[in-house]
This record gives structure tokens, C-alpha cells and sequence, in this order.
């Protein structure tokens, strides 16, 4: 493999990183506040570093314009996503998990 | 360069794999709100899988299919999170 191609690798290897950080939070943590954050955060780096590798990887201009566009558009929807979802569970009086409540 | 675009495939299906482990929370979860939040983080893992399939076999129309699935995916979590204030506990 060239140079360009291991450090493609690399970036897709951090966002796979971010991503299983996603789903073990999305897992083990204790209430929907706490899972929306790690979803926010941990998949949009993800998401965000994988399509850079793929932006990459892809060598027409148009391609890397339609991944440039995925990135841009990761970037604003996710948290986006998360940030409502949250709110409506604010709105419907779901109360966050504390250490005195839950043990 | 076979060698690439496996690699390329194999983190895809790592992906996937994480997609699957999100959906154990759409299952248990105890409120709508977590397994919309599973729903939003399994679609996402899907729309990188789509893209690094494109990179792997060189097909640039993939992206297209990604970009609109991530459209999808955001409005889903939209339209959920106001129609369940809205008409709250429907669901």
C-alpha cells in the first residue's frame, strides 16, 4: 500500500475507534441524557473522520465535493438530532439519573 | 491495492457491527426517547458503512445513496421528537 492509502486506513481506523466508543455508550450508560451525549459526540467525530478517509479515497473532484457535503452536513445534523430528542424527553419530565436516586 | 480496498470493507463491517450493538438499546431501552436516540446512532453507523463501501469498490454513486439516507435519518429524529411532545406517549 502507498503512503496516501495507510493513512487513509488510519483515519478510517480513529473513526471506527469513535464509533465503538458510540456503542458502548449507547450501552452501558445509565439514562437518555447520558446516552444522547455519547451519541452526539463520539459518533458525529466518528462519522466525521470516517468520510474524510473516504473523501480521500475517492480521487474525482466531484466525489470529494459529495463527501465534503456529507461531512458538512454530519456535522450540523447529529448533534442537531440529539439536541431535540433530549429536549423532548426534558419537555415530557423524564428527571436525569443522579448517584443518590439510582444507587 | 486488493489489499486496500479490503481493508476499506472490513472497516465497514466494524460499523455494522456497532450498528447491531446499538440496536441491543432499541430493544431495552426504558423510554421512546432512548431507542429513538439508538434508531439515530444505528442509521448514522449505516450512512459511513454505505460511504466506505463507495471508496472500496470506487463507486462514486454510492455517496449519493449515503447523503440521502442521512437526510432521512435526520428527519426521522425530528419529526419523532416533535410529534411525541406534541401527542405525548402515543407510541
Amino acid at each position: 500500500m502507498t503512503p496516501v492509502e495507510w493513512a487513509i486506513v488510519a483515519l478510517a481506523l480513529l473513526g471506527a475507534f469513535f464509533g465503538a466508543v458510540a456503542a458502548i455508550g449507547i450501552v452501558r450508560m445509565p439514562d437518555i441524557y447520558t446516552r444522547a451525549h455519547a451519541a452526539s459526540k463520539s459518533d458525529t467525530l466518528g462519522a466525521v473522520l470516517t468520510i474524510a478517509a473516504v473523501a480521500l479515497a475517492l480521487e474525482s473532484n466531484l466525489s470529494t465535493v459529495k463527501s465534503v457535503f456529507l461531512i458538512v452536513f454530519m456535522f450540523i445534523t447529529n448533534p442537531t438530532a440529539a439536541h431535540a430528542i433530549a429536549r423532548a424527553a426534558q419537555e415530557q419530565g423524564i428527571e436525569p439519573w443522579t448517584k443518590e436516586g439510582d444507587g | 491495492m486488493v489489499e486496500f480496498s479490503t481493508a476499506l470493507l472490513a472497516i465497514a463491517a466494524a460499523f455494522v457491527l456497532f450498528a447491531v450493538v446499538a440496536l441491543y438499546r432499541v430493544f431495552v431501552g426504558p423510554t421512546i426517547h432512548d431507542r429513538v436516540i439508538a434508531v439515530n446512532v444505528a442509521g448514522t453507523n449505516t450512512v459511513i458503512a454505505i460511504a466506505l463501501v463507495a471508496a472500496a469498490f470506487e463507486e462514486s454513486t454510492f455517496l449519493d445513496v449515503a447523503l440521502v439516507y442521512a437526510l432521512l435519518n435526520f428527519l426521522l429524529s425530528i419529526a419523532f421528537s416533535k410529534f411525541n411532545v406534541e401527542h405525548g406517549g402515543v407510541l
